[in-house]
């Protein structure tokens, strides 16, 4: 399979397959209104398949963000057709705004005005909890 | 701890809570030279569902030190049925008050409260999350049967997946150390494993879970005993099968050390005899009146008003 390679832009390689499309989500990338191609369900040597997005423009990726939703990717920055840098995510301590918390009985699904914070709890079990009512998080 | 805000346990140091478990006793000892500690100040209990319990504990601590109370009961007679956020209560209420304790049945109630209000918040219980002064009154009751809180073999019997009194004591306990757990409970109720977890954690602490009280109860320094309520079973046989297993009576505590305590959060449904209540090895009811005490260590704490004659356990540690 091929894909015209990006002049200037990024590549988020080693995205857990099947996943992408939920990645630019919480990324907050619209697909509809962005030059990009997804390449999904590819063999990768590493982690035997994988995603790769590759967005041609200078987006500013939320690397928190990316840490959480797809801890083993990787960022590679692109210019004039080739790629100036690596960016390896870390799994963020803390994350607001992100996700909601999938709790019914959670103050934040009554209080509107309060924003939506995760803590890690325990980062080999990539296990985050909510700042308020201590529920784990799901993507 | 002048003017911080208690939403868990862990907000505290451990030389903080033995402070407050030490002037728990003494405010015991010397109800009357504490009796004007906080006079002049005011606490207000912000109670968005009826705990008729909790809140008078809470209320009388502040009496009892010479402050007044203010406070409503029942989100029905609040502004809340107006549409008010907790945020905005409390960014009210701060200016009436010194203290505020808080009871909302939503879970990180508490924890927005605090980070609204301009006053030290005092978590009353949030849904089935957090409920510290509870904790506290388990400590203290521990404290003062057996002069430690630790070096101990601490029993607990019961709904040990839901209850929330179960986990913050079991986490408290680890922070202390030096403690075995023996977890008494149906297989459908057991602890859950983020409890578990902080008990592996912690090389001084042990557990072993079992499903028979009879078979353990001699073993055990504490009994804390919790409700094992129907609804939380999937069928009716299996409740009906396993719901006297977990009742303590006479004829179980006869099997226990003469010098056992016997805990209890309550209210009670069933699981504990009246019969046991006479008891000397029964301390459910000195739980109560711990749970006062130490609320009235608390309240002068996070206000800042010392308590006449107290002298602090270990002063550098405390304040830090």
């Amino acid at each position: 399979m091929e894909v015209t390679s990006i002049q200037n832009g990024i590549i988020i390689d080693h995205v857990p397959a099947g996943t992408s499309l939920k990645v630019l989500e919480y990324l907050k990338i619209d697909p509809a209104k962005t030059k990009l191609a997804l390449i999904m369900n590819t063999t990768s040597k590493r982690f035997g398949s994988k995603d790769i997005i590759k967005i041609e423009d200078d987006k500013d990726i939320d690397l928190d963000v990316l840490g959480f939703v797809a801890r083993q990717a990787t960022v590679d920055v692109v210019r004039g057709g080739h790629i100036v840098e690596k960016k390896q995510p870390h799994l963020p301590e803390h994350i607001v705004g992100v996700i909601k918390c999938v709790n019914p009985r959670c103050v934040t699904t009554s209080e509107h005005d309060i924003k939506q914070m995760f803590h890690l709890v325990h980062s080999d079990r990539l296990e985050y909890r909510c700042d308020y009512c201590d529920e784990e998080a799901k993507l | 701890m002048i003017g911080k805000s208690v939403i868990s346990l862990d907000d505290l140091s451990i030389a903080q809570i033995q402070d407050l478990l030490h002037k728990a006793q003494y405010i015991d000892a010397h109800r009357k030279e504490v009796s004007h500690t906080c006079e002049g100040r005011v606490l207000a209990t912000l109670f968005y569902e009826p705990s008729t319990r909790t809140r008078l504990s809470f209320e009388t601590a502040m009496l009892r030190l010479g402050g007044k109370v203010i406070g409503f009961a029942g989100a029905q007679l609040a502004s809340v049925t107006k549409g008010e956020t907790i945020s905005d209560t409390l960014k009210t209420v701060s200016n009436y008050v010194d203290v505020v304790a808080i009871r909302h049945p939503k879970e990180g109630a508490a924890l927005v409260a605090s980070r609204a209000a301009s006053v030290p918040v005092i978590n009353a219980g949030d849904g089935g999350h957090m409920h510290p002064t509870q904790t506290l009154a388990d400590l203290a009751t521990l404290q003062s049967r057996f002069g430690r809180v630790n070096n101990l073999i601490v029993g607990l019997c019961g709904d040990l997946m839901f209850g929330r009194t179960v986990h913050s004591l079991i986490e408290t306990l680890c922070r202390f150390g030096n403690v075995r757990f023996v977890l008494i409970s149906p297989e459908e109720l057991k602890t859950p494993q983020y409890v578990i977890d902080r008990i592996n954690a912690t090389p001084t602490c042990s557990y072993v879970e079992v499903r028979d009280l009879a078979s353990v109860i001699g073993d055990l320094d504490v009994l804390y005993m919790t409700r094992v309520q129907k609804e939380r079973f999937f069928n009716e046989d299996d409740y009906l099968r396993l719901r006297d297993t977990y009742i303590l009576d006479e004829d179980k505590l006869s099997l226990a050390k003469p010098h056992m305590a016997v805990l209890h959060p309550l209210p009670r449904v069933n699981e504990i005899a009246v019969e046991v209540d006479d008891d000397p090895r029964a301390a459910y009811f000195e739980q109560v009146k711990n749970g006062m005490l130490v609320r009235m260590a608390l309240e002068s704490s996070v206000v800042g008003d010392d308590l006449p004659g107290y002298e602090p356990l270990n002063p550098k540690e405390v304040q830090a």
